[in-house]
């Protein structure tokens, strides 16, 4: 009974876009936890799927949100295919960390870190360079050690001849889509 | 045989060696590759999250230049994560005229528009079915002789869409395998994830499964495997993995084809791959196996079928 009520906020308009569509999306979702069962990441997720798709069908848009859930999930597509319902989760866990990022928070930053830097790194580049990319990732993340972590590796990598100087022969060649897609959804 | 060929970032990176062997086993195989011309990067695992819009738009330029320039031919992407990205496109947005429309908008920005006339092929699928076992099986000229190789197939290339392979148990790998002289690793862990991404946002997440598959690799003289990024994940980590995580050399599925067919190592850039060690490579110069195939799985499997 300690609990804080969920704020009455109302959305943006563009997190209520990204909910109302994924409540249509897995309105069918019939709760047999498939999902959950086929999940190789499910222990440390701190919502199962399942639950989470009930909380989506009932818009509980906080509680979305405080989960670590979605962004645990590494695209593997084993709960779309056993699915019985045919309903495009791997999908809706996409969904969920574009909704998260609509309020920008510090630890949702943080878990989008290396959405972020690799997007801008295409942006910058046309190729992904990882040589730059990691880089970018250590200053999204904003934590001193991370780089220490990978400097084994690193040195590993290097002796392998597995890393070359970013090659910017293709600079700024996505520039005007990536443009005119940032248009387009402020648009819509 | 003709593909336009779309090697992915990953592959002009540190997964060079895939490049290199993809390209020099299509050579032995008669098959000849036109790289898309200005190919740009698919947004692997990371434009989801950031824009579903861009998510396709992404590999839709690509497709687009294909089109174009390469008009007929099937694309051949080896990177799991490009294979998929590209399908995406055709599976999800042609045929969905809002969203077709859409893409074509955005990719105008750039001079594009894509029809949805390329297929989209993994090399698995143009090794079995295009060109045929028989044809790849009579390239080997100094065959694997029995090495354990445990077949890694990952997700994406299998997930969400059933296109050349059963999803639940892939066979393709297996059949390339035994083409070579190899002895498939009987295991359970071909189709489980490596953890992809997450092995950078949430490694201590991704680790659990790579030590699951390092594990079931037990008894495999090798692990080959057909993605960068589970390239990269089964062979820098195995280092981190606790109890388990013995000692496994990972290889890409090419780079054993072309050293069956006679290639000499230099020739797949086998002093790129950081889990071969001095032991491991002497193993493979002198075809060291000759695994007398054993008892048990054999057995199983004449039962299963």
């Amino acid at each position: 009974m300690n609990q804080t009520n969920p704020q009455a906020w109302s959305p943006d308009p563009a997190s209520r876009e990204i909910l109302d569509e994924l409540r249509g999306e897995l309105g069918a979702c019939m709760q047999c936890g498939t999902c959950t069962a086929s999940c190789p990441n499910g222990f440390a997720m701190d919502v199962t799927p399942r639950q989470m798709w009930r909380m989506v069908q009932f818009g509980m848009l906080d509680r979305i949100l405080e989960s670590r859930t979605f962004w645990m999930c590494s695209s593997c597509y084993m709960c779309t295919l056993r699915c019985p319902r045919g309903l495009k989760l791997t999908r809706a866990m996409g969904a969920l960390k574009r909704l998260a990022r609509q309020r920008g928070t510090w630890k949702v930053r943080r878990n989008s870190a290396f959405y972020d830097a690799f997007m801008d790194n295409v942006e910058k580049y046309g190729r992904v360079q990882e040589t730059s990319l990691m880089p970018g990732y250590f200053l999204k993340k904003r934590d001193p050690l991370l780089p220490l972590h990978y400097l084994p590796l690193g040195v590993r990598m290097m002796r392998a001849g597995k890393l070359h100087v970013p090659d910017g022969s293709r600079k700024g060649r996505l520039k005007a889509l990536f443009a005119k897609v940032r248009e387009m959804e402020e648009e819509s | 045989m003709k593909y336009a060929y779309y090697p992915g970032c990953s592959l002009q990176e540190s997964a060079h060696e895939f490049d290199v062997s993809v390209r020099a086993v299509m050579d032995r195989l008669g098959v000849e590759l036109v790289e898309i011309p200005d190919w740009t990067c698919c947004g692997a695992s990371a434009a989801e999250p950031v824009s579903e819009l861009m998510n396709y738009a992404l590999p839709a330029r690509n497709l687009a230049l294909a089109e174009k320039e390469l008009a007929g031919l099937d694309v051949l992407a080896p990177c799991s994560a490009c294979y998929l990205n590209l399908l995406k496109v055709n599976r999800e947005v042609v045929g969905n005229k809002a969203l077709h429309g859409r893409v074509n908008e955005a990719l105008d920005a750039c001079g594009l528009a894509y029809d949805g006339k390329v297929r989209v092929r993994h090399i698995l699928d143009i090794l079995v079915n295009d060109i045929g076992l028989e044809a790849v099986g009579g390239k080997v000229g100094a065959d694997l002789n029995g090495m354990r190789v445990a077949p890694y197939y990952g997700c994406q290339i299998l997930r969400p869409y059933e296109v050349f392979d059963d999803p639940r148990k892939p066979v393709t790998m297996d059949s390339v395998l035994t083409a070579m002289g190899a002895q498939p690793h009987p295991w359970d862990m071909g189709a489980r994830c490596c953890g992809a991404s997450l092995m950078v946002t949430h490694p201590e997440v991704a680790m659990h499964s790579v030590e699951a598959i390092l594990t079931a690799a037990e008894g495999a003289d090798a692990i080959a495997t057909v993605c960068p990024l589970c390239q990269m994940n089964l062979e820098a980590y195995q280092h981190d993995a606790a109890a388990g995580g013995h000692h496994v050399p990972v290889l890409y599925l090419t780079q054993l084809m072309a050293l069956a067919f006679g290639l000499e190592e230099p020739a797949v850039l086998l002093d790129t791959n950081m889990s071969l060690n001095g032991s491991t490579r002497a193993g493979i110069r002198s075809r060291a196996w000759r695994h007398e195939p054993s008892g048990e799985p054999e057995e199983t499997r004449t039962e299963g079928t």
